[in-house]
């Protein structure tokens, strides 16, 4: 490579907008951002604030209604919009690389690995038998063990990091002189994401590479950039080095941003989260001449007749603000305290008990033991937060209580009473159990208006018809915020915390006793999830609801969850008070969840590696299914005994070899930081 | 709120349809081939009407070559085949829509059933479809209207039911990646029973590739009704029908002359079948978008 420019990046006054249906929309709005060389530089925003768009306009890779309607592009100093085509090529094989979201859906699933990667020397002129040899260095840097086995595998032979680490080598493969990361982590496991993100912050500092990151996720960020920019309504808001923003946030939107996030050990009955009003803004939609003023409780008549200046607020650090000054004395949405009545009374019986629930799938003639003997009880009002890796069983334990899987043993039980399979539950059961789908554009029908939706739950659940459902269809749109102009639309019409709204509103139509939330709020954005976990907790004190938290985020259940389980390979690993399970003493592989979570309070805190990745459930290892993979494991028992779930305090329950006493005294000396108690 | 976009129309239902419209009514593909297809459903209504001559009537006028007076020409019992083709519209243009649409109602059914039933029904009959698939279509319906006799009831029926098990693969394919949707389980969490699951739930949301499918197989069901009558099996003498136009010249193409008794005819069909997998196009990209 020749030497490198002093920018790798350099995008000046850009506006690219995308054709929809004849018109033009705007994207982006005049962004003007500069990566330097070496440097990393962070593009965080939510759904629709550009940020993709950014990144594809950055190899001039819009889709083809998109559009650069002016400003410059400049890659390593070479002017992008003006590029040949073959120039354009050459930038693209030698100069930049990109990774996105989804590694399995980047690789070619019919190239084995080997051939994929190799193609990126080949381009560059290497011959076939070096491009090999060349290409099993590249995964060797990205520290894959047996390079040699996975080059030879198929695409959906690998493991969604796997793949991550894979599609990583081939942009890394190259030197380029700019590397783009699309939200590389967000579909991976929080244990993976911190496992990649090591990485790549290792081989950043050994390549001298910039990288523009572009995440959601400001903790993300905050981790691996130095500088940030912070994009709303495809406008850069604020501008800096990372630590000075996320400290002394000089915009209302980035103080906003920062406080929805639930942290620091942030928990319900100590008071509602903090949210954005109003909603983000759809594409191409006519917005003021400050893009954020319609949803700024700062905003004065001259925000929406006078676009802001970008103020220089600091050393690098600028908003796009006419009162940053005043972007700190935000005033918060919600009062501090909250009247949350409801105490959880664990004295009685359990509303659901769930008993020794085994299933088992078959997958290619192969047994696959998706839960291995659970038994937990959830009592009425209270929510009991499930974590655990994707594959340790979440959601099969969720739909075996809902009755969509029927358990191979073990039972459950509702109020003391068995209760079958779905098909044979009487009506008055199948009202009880209700559930909160992750992704609402899945869970509502797309072709039924949402008064269809919910005027069908009422008339289900709720035995309602005719003008008694409509009084109530009213009530219940009130009752999670769903203004009544929206019960006529489609839910393609609705933003996505709205529709989780409707989906919220049609699980409540019959007075349930227990709402499953599968990871209600992790297909949302960070300003939309504080809303509807506010909604979430409020519905359980008016109605005295039980809830099934399933959630990756330990920061949402931190704040929601009463106790929590924690569930690898099918069994339950660990059970507890929410605050005995983040406090600890922890089961080994706890201690190792919470120490993978990257939070913006974040400081020193040590990572432990969980070697490798979840195993199979269709060959669990022998004895302690976690022994693999354990940090504290004590030998030979842990791999031929499996320890029991015993009683480590009062409703605390442990499945370790290693005493409660032992585990503490080990946890206290070098121990991470628990999530909870670290303080901003 | 001002910064919410969204259209709050009178009813929902009815934007979407008239959105679609307009795309569609964007398309060149979609209205070029509605535009031949409507004339031939034109003609099927009014054919007989407008046609310059008595489609039916003999003279002694035969084999002539195509003139001002016979823009067609005249076939071998001196018929005018201008009119003939346009009366020709007909007997087409009624049992293939017919056949069509029965297939559709139970191959829509049928694919709903195994699709979202899944197990021991959609083994068997999957595996009775891949059977019948298997073999040649004409042989099998000609031997069934052989065995049955003939009548345009007949055919309807044969036609409809060898079609069936097509339509029902698509459908299943669609209902197979749509019950995978958790608005299914949500619909069984609310204690609906199958029924209403498939054909409420789940039918609207597969409409859009049964429409496409439905359309192509108009097409084909043309192809497949003309070849049965060029065989013998299908509309029967005395009628125009373009097949049985077909038939009744195509032995004079040995000749080399009077091509025009075969073209005409020959060249309705094609236009007809061409147009409808325009629209099917037309739908398919409108759809996709």
């Amino acid at each position: 490579m020749s030497s490198p420019p002093a920018t790798a990046l350099e995008i000046a006054d850009l506006d690219v907008v995308y054709r929809v249906r004849g018109l033009d929309r705007e994207v982006l709005r005049g962004v003007t951002l500069t990566v330097g060389a070496g440097e990393a530089y962070g593009l965080v925003g939510e759904s629709g604030c550009g940020k993709s768009t950014a990144a594809l306009a950055s190899v001039r890779y819009l889709p083809r209604n998109g559009r650069v309607r002016s400003g410059s592009i400049r890659v390593a100093g070479q002017d992008v919009l003006s590029a040949s085509r073959e120039q354009l090529r050459r930038l693209r094989a030698d100069t930049v690389s990109m990774v996105y979201q989804n590694p399995v859906e980047a690789l070619n699933p019919g190239l084995r690995v080997g051939q994929q990667v190799a193609e990126v020397f080949r381009v560059r002129g290497v011959r076939r038998r070096e491009a090999l040899e060349r290409a099993h260095d590249a995964l060797a840097r990205v520290q894959i063990a047996d390079a040699g086995l996975v080059l030879s595998r198929y695409p959906h032979q690998l493991s969604g990091g796997m793949a991550q680490r894979v599609v990583i080598a081939m942009a890394l493969a190259k030197d380029p002189a700019l590397l783009i990361l699309d939200e590389p982590t967000t579909g991976l496991d929080a244990t993976v994401e911190a496992e990649v993100l090591e990485l790549i912050a290792g081989l950043k500092a050994d390549l001298n590479t910039a990288v523009l990151f572009i995440s959601h996720n400001l903790a993300v960020i905050q981790r691996m950039c130095e500088r940030v920019g912070v994009l709303y309504a495809g406008r850069l808001v604020e501008e800096g080095p990372v630590e000075a923003v996320l400290s002394d946030p000089s915009h209302p939107y980035t103080v906003g941003l920062i406080r929805c996030i639930p942290r620091g050990g942030a928990r319900k009955d100590q008071g509602r989260l903090e949210s954005i009003p109003g909603f983000l803004p759809a594409i191409g939609e006519d917005l003021p001449a400050c893009v954020f003023a319609d949803r700024c409780a700062l905003a004065e008549p001259i925000c929406t007749s006078q676009e802001p200046a970008f103020h220089r607020v600091g050393d690098r650090h600028a908003s796009r603000c006419h009162f940053h000054q005043r972007a700190g004395e935000l005033p918060r949405t919600t009062a501090p305290a909250r009247e949350r009545s409801l105490e959880v009374s664990r004295t009685g019986d359990p509303l659901v008990r769930v008993e020794d629930v085994a299933a088992v799938f078959h997958e290619r003639g192969q047994p696959v033991h998706a839960l291995a003997g659970v038994s937990a009880a959830i009592w009425p009002g209270e929510t009991l937060g499930l974590v655990g890796e994707s594959g340790s069983g979440k959601t099969t334990l969720a739909r075996t209580l809902l009755g969509l899987v029927e358990p191979t043993r073990g039972s459950i039980e509702l109020d003391g009473r068995a209760l079958p399979a779905l098909a044979h539950r009487s009506h008055e059961d199948v009202r009880r159990l209700q559930i909160v789908f992750q992704n609402p554009e899945s869970a509502l029908n797309r072709r039924h208006s949402v008064r269809r939706i919910l005027l069908r739950a009422l008339r289900k659940l709720g035995d309602l018809v005719g003008a008694l459902a409509e009084e109530r269809l009213l009530a219940l749109a009130a009752q999670v915020r769903l203004a009544e102009r929206y019960l006529a639309v489609r839910p393609n019409q609705l933003s996505g915390g709205l529709k989780q709204r409707v989906a919220i509103a049609r699980a409540f139509a019959g007075s349930p006793r227990l709402v499953v939330c599968d990871e209600p709020t992790s297909a949302l954005d960070v300003s939309v999830q504080a809303a509807i976990l506010n909604l979430l907790v409020e519905l359980q004190a008016k109605e005295q609801v039980a809830y099934l938290f399933i959630s990756h985020d330990l920061g949402v259940v931190r704040y929601i969850a009463d106790r929590i389980a924690v569930l690898y390979l099918g069994r339950l690993m660990e059970v507890g008070h929410a605050d005995r399970v983040f406090d600890g003493p922890h089961h080994p592989y706890t201690e190792a969840l919470l120490s993978a979570v990257t939070t913006i309070d974040g400081g020193g805190r040590d990572r432990i590696s969980l070697g490798g990745e979840i195993p199979s459930a269709a060959t669990p290892p022998t004895g302690c299914v976690f022994h693999t993979r354990c940090h504290r494991s004590l030998g030979a028992i842990c791999e031929e005994q499996e320890p029991e779930l015993s009683q480590a305090d009062d409703g605390h329950l442990l499945r370790c070899h290693i005493p409660v006493e032992e585990l503490q005294r080990l946890q206290r000396n070098g121990g991470p930081a628990p999530v909870g108690q670290t303080a901003l | 709120m001002s910064t919410v976009a969204v259209a709050v129309g009178p009813s929902p239902a009815a934007v979407a349809r008239r959105e679609t419209l307009r795309a569609l009514l964007r398309s060149k593909t979609f209205v070029v081939g509605m535009l031949i297809v409507g004339w031939w459903v034109f003609c099927a209504i009014f054919g007989s009407a407008i046609a310059p001559q008595d489609p039916l009537a003999q003279s002694a006028n035969v084999l002539a070559s195509p003139s001002s007076h016979h823009l067609f020409g005249t076939d071998q019992l001196g018929r005018d085949v201008f009119s003939r083709v346009l009366a020709g519209a007909q007997s087409i243009l009624t049992i293939a829509p017919a056949a069509t649409l029965l297939a559709v109602v139970a191959g829509t059914t049928l694919g709903l059933v195994t699709g979202y039933k899944r197990g021991a029904v959609d083994d068997i009959v999957s595996r009775l479809t891949e059977a019948i698939l298997s073999l040649p279509l004409i042989v099998l319906a000609f031997t069934v209207i052989v065995a049955l006799g003939n009548s345009t009831a007949t055919l309807v029926v044969v036609v409809g039911v060898l079609f069936t098990p097509l339509i029902a693969r698509t459908v299943r394919a669609a209902v197979l990646v749509e019950r995978e949707r958790d608005y299914v389980p949500a619909s069984q969490l609310r204690g609906e029973r199958a029924p209403y699951i498939m054909f409420v739930e789940i039918l609207p949301n597969v409409a859009a590739p049964i429409i496409v499918e439905a359309t192509v197989r108009l097409g084909y069901a043309i192809f497949t009704v003309a070849s049965l009558t060029f065989l013998g099996f299908g509309v029967q003498e005395p009628s125009p029908d373009w097949a049985l136009q077909i038939y009744d010249n195509y032995t004079l193409l040995a000749a080399g002359t009077y091509w025009w008794t075969v073209l005409f005819p020959a060249l309705a069909i094609a236009s007809l079948v061409i147009g409808l997998n325009l629209i099917a196009d037309g739908i398919s990209q409108v759809i996709e978008r």
